[in-house]
């Protein structure tokens, strides 16, 4: 007893320092405080309608989540200032201190009440299914199990969870704009996303229809942190006051979010959307989902750099000894592929090959599986490294090779197969097999073209369970125990090979 | 062996490296069976002869005519002629060549299992055979980093024999050797000129010369200034630059 009575005191005591040194760092220049502005964090990029660049002037952020910032910082009589932060890094950042609160259209779940302070909600989702508009197979979520169709939707959200419990197949992305396109684009069936992404992104889409009742309501609420119960309580109190006012209703109605489901609103509660079973996020639950990721990388690395080292073989033999044109063409390739980001080439390849398609009507078609592209991807950027790393290996071999080669009556396609070649491979391995414990890593980008690999895995379980460090030791001992024996099987046949050497 | 005549004859061949006339008109013979020393200074153009021969460089004018094969300026290197030429005449460099990765026995049956066609055996036989003429029928196994200078040239000898050539082309081939290392070498030579092959040999060793040669060509300025039997050239010089040349060489 007496030791809690000691460590309150010594607690007490630190707060009032805390709050000292606060004061003085505030009112250094001895002025009184006016109070720091409220950081808040969403992601902008396609973010519409919550937050995003106004498409009139992309300097400004606009959205109803702009709006509502805009409302309570009068309510609070404090500014509020917006941050760019990445969607699925939100709830990290908060931890991180990184900003004051969020403020995304994040839904309210179990996992989240316990880990954070939650507001009260400031909005009813629900989600609504979109279809193609010629599309007459299904209108229901039953329809879509029943014909076997994939649903894109955003991870971890209300209504990826929904599908998954349902046993639906799904593809998820992590921002609003792609699942439509591809959906357009025939990639998938259907997208089931919260109504307000819906409104804006594929209501006024005269290639896609809205099909059935918006379903399965949910709350949106600000986050905070535990220990910020004091803001948080002004807050909700803010969004009361805008409730009761009126003014919510306006913001909603001026962005056509108003709709009945609102009135749920005024009770306050969340606990009746508590719905959703806490999950308990075991290794024995999650590293299975990692083993599934790190599958996937292995089969995009593989599959990648198989072909970057069929396709770098040739590319450099035509720039060693190819005529002018083949030579000509071969560096072109090779610096392209080297001088643009593989983001860019994904993202080319996976949106933008069935948008030439399309504008040309071509009889081909262009619209390549999310594998497919990830694979020619990176497999096409490689390439460009691959060819550098053989041509460098073959001009280290001696011209006093070829001519001994030569003297012997040897053909020149033969000296390079039996004499050049093996001799340059020693010196080609171990660059190439650092390329592909490079382009190992470098597979996490594939999460772009809607693959799930382990890094996006990761991201997944990580944002759902909240066990950021537990999870994310978990992924890097998965991407070590693949990437350390290549260094090791790269030294071995160094060794092998060099052997005459 | 084959003893079908393959004379070399060489008329009017010139050679240009850009500007730098390096062979300048040069015509010469050498017979069957012949061993043939070309000496003179560095950068005479007597390295680039034999690699004019063997179809490792092109020429600007003249002719190469070995027995019945025609090089001609501008021929492509891997033409038939060129290619005829090289089953004639094998060639041995100064800076060996052997191929690194293949074992002293996998670079002498190389050329004879890819290029010929030999049954591996066969060639292996042929390979064993081969090594132990040149001395080395114990190191059948070993890596060219394991031997030393001498044993990778009499390799790269036992290499170029295995095509069955009648004759070899050795550019400078105990220059970077010890002097134990050379007469090696040398011996090796000497065996198989007593065999009946024909030799052109760029070499700095006038004592082999004088011993082995039947004839010596003095190359200067990409010019042949003189020729003849050894004890006449090397005993008795005619030529300004081949007595120039050769007190250098005392000195």
């Amino acid at each position: 007893m007496p030791k809690t009575v000691h460590l309150r005191a010594l607690g007490s005591l630190l707060s009032a320092l805390a709050v000292l040194c606060c004061q003085a760092a505030c009112d250094g220049a001895g002025k009184p405080a006016e109070p720091r502005p409220l950081r808040w964090a969403a992601d902008a990029e396609g973010g519409a309608p919550y937050i995003f660049k106004d498409p009139d002037d992309p300097a400004k952020t606009v959205g109803f989540e702009v709006d509502l910032a805009g409302a309570l910082a009068r309510e609070l009589g404090r500014a509020i200032e917006w941050v760019q932060y990445d969607y699925i890094r939100l709830l990290a950042g908060l931890d991180r201190r990184d900003f004051d609160f969020a403020m995304n259209g994040i839904e309210v779940t179990p996992d989240r009440a316990k880990a954070f302070r939650l507001s009260r909600p400031y909005y009813v989702y629900t989600e609504q299914l979109v279809v193609r508009a010629e599309e007459d197979r299904f209108t229901t979520l039953e329809d879509c199990l029943a014909m076997d169709a994939v649903v894109g939707t955003l991870d971890d959200t209300a209504a990826k969870r929904l599908l998954d419990q349902l046993g639906i197949r799904t593809r998820s992305y992590d921002n609003q704009t792609e699942p439509y396109l591809d959906l357009q684009n025939g990639n998938v069936d259907a997208v089931f996303l919260d109504l307000p992404i819906a409104m804006y992104y594929a209501a006024g889409n005269k290639k896609l229809k809205f099909v059935g009742q918006p379903l399965n309501p949910g709350y949106y609420a600000i986050v905070f942190r535990k220990d910020q119960e004091e803001l948080a309580t002004e807050v909700d109190k803010a969004i009361e006051h805008l409730l009761e006012s009126g003014e919510l209703k306006r913001i909603y109605e001026k962005w056509r979010l108003w709709n009945a489901d609102q009135a749920r609103l005024h009770s306050g509660e969340i606990q009746d959307v508590l719905r959703e079973s806490s999950g308990k996020w075991t290794p024995a639950v999650y590293v299975p989902l990692l083993l599934q990721g790190a599958a996937v990388t292995i089969e995009i690395s593989i599959l990648s750099m198989a072909l970057a080292v069929l396709l770098g073989l040739p590319l450099a033999l035509a720039r060693l000894y190819g005529p002018w044109p083949v030579r000509a063409a071969a560096t072109v390739y090779v610096e392209f592929f080297r001088g643009i980001p593989v983001l860019l080439l994904l993202y080319f390849l996976y949106y933008g090959l069935p948008a030439i398609s399309d504008r040309y009507d071509l009889w081909i078609d262009l619209r390549l599986a999310p594998m497919t592209a990830a694979i020619l991807g990176f497999g096409l950027n490689y390439a460009a490294y691959e060819a550098e790393i053989y041509r460098a290996g073959v001009r280290s071999v001696p011209a006093g090779q070829w001519e001994a080669a030569a003297s012997l009556g040897m053909s020149r396609w033969l000296t390079f197969r039996r004499i050049v070649f093996p001799q340059a491979v020693r010196v080609i391995l171990p660059p190439m097999t650092n390329d592909f414990v490079a382009l190992f890593k470098d597979t996490s980008l594939v999460s772009i073209v809607a693959v799930v690999e382990l890094t996006k895995q990761y991201q997944i379980l990580s944002k759902s369970s909240l066990k950021y460090l537990e999870i994310g030791a978990a992924t890097a001992l998965l991407y070590l125990v693949m990437s350390v024996p290549l260094g090791y099987l790269s030294r071995r046949l160094e060794h092998r090979w060099g052997k005459g050497q | 062996m084959n003893h079908t005549p393959h004379q070399v004859a060489i008329t009017g061949l010139t050679k240009r490296f850009g500007a730098r006339l390096v062979l300048d008109n040069v015509s010469l013979a050498v017979d069957t069976g012949q061993t043939v020393a070309l000496i003179g200074p560095s950068g005479a153009g007597k390295s680039t002869l034999l690699r004019c021969i063997n179809g490792l460089n092109t020429f600007e004018a003249g002719e190469i005519r070995v027995g019945p094969h025609v090089l001609r300026p501008g021929h492509d290197h891997g033409g038939a002629p060129v290619r005829q030429v090289r089953r004639v005449f094998g060639m041995i460099f100064q800076d060996f060549q052997l191929f690194p990765h293949l074992t002293a026995l996998e670079n002498v049956i190389e050329a004879p299992v890819h290029v010929l066609g030999a049954g591996r055996h066969e060639a292996a036989r042929r390979g064993r055979q081969l090594l132990q003429r040149v001395g080395l029928g114990d190191r059948a196994g070993a890596y060219p980093r394991e031997l030393s200078g001498g044993q990778k040239q009499r390799v790269a000898i036992a290499r170029a024999l295995a095509m069955e050539p009648r004759g070899l082309l050795c550019d400078e081939i105990t220059s970077s050797l010890d002097p134990e290392l050379k007469c090696e070498v040398l011996a090796v030579l000497e065996d198989l000129r007593r065999d009946g092959l024909t030799l052109l040999l760029v070499t700095h060793e006038i004592g082999f010369a004088r011993r082995a040669a039947d004839r010596v060509i003095v190359l200067a300025d990409g010019r042949v200034v003189e020729e003849g039997p050894p004890n006449e050239v090397l005993g008795n010089p005619q030529a300004a630059r081949t007595q120039r040349f050769l007190s250098q060489l005392l000195m």
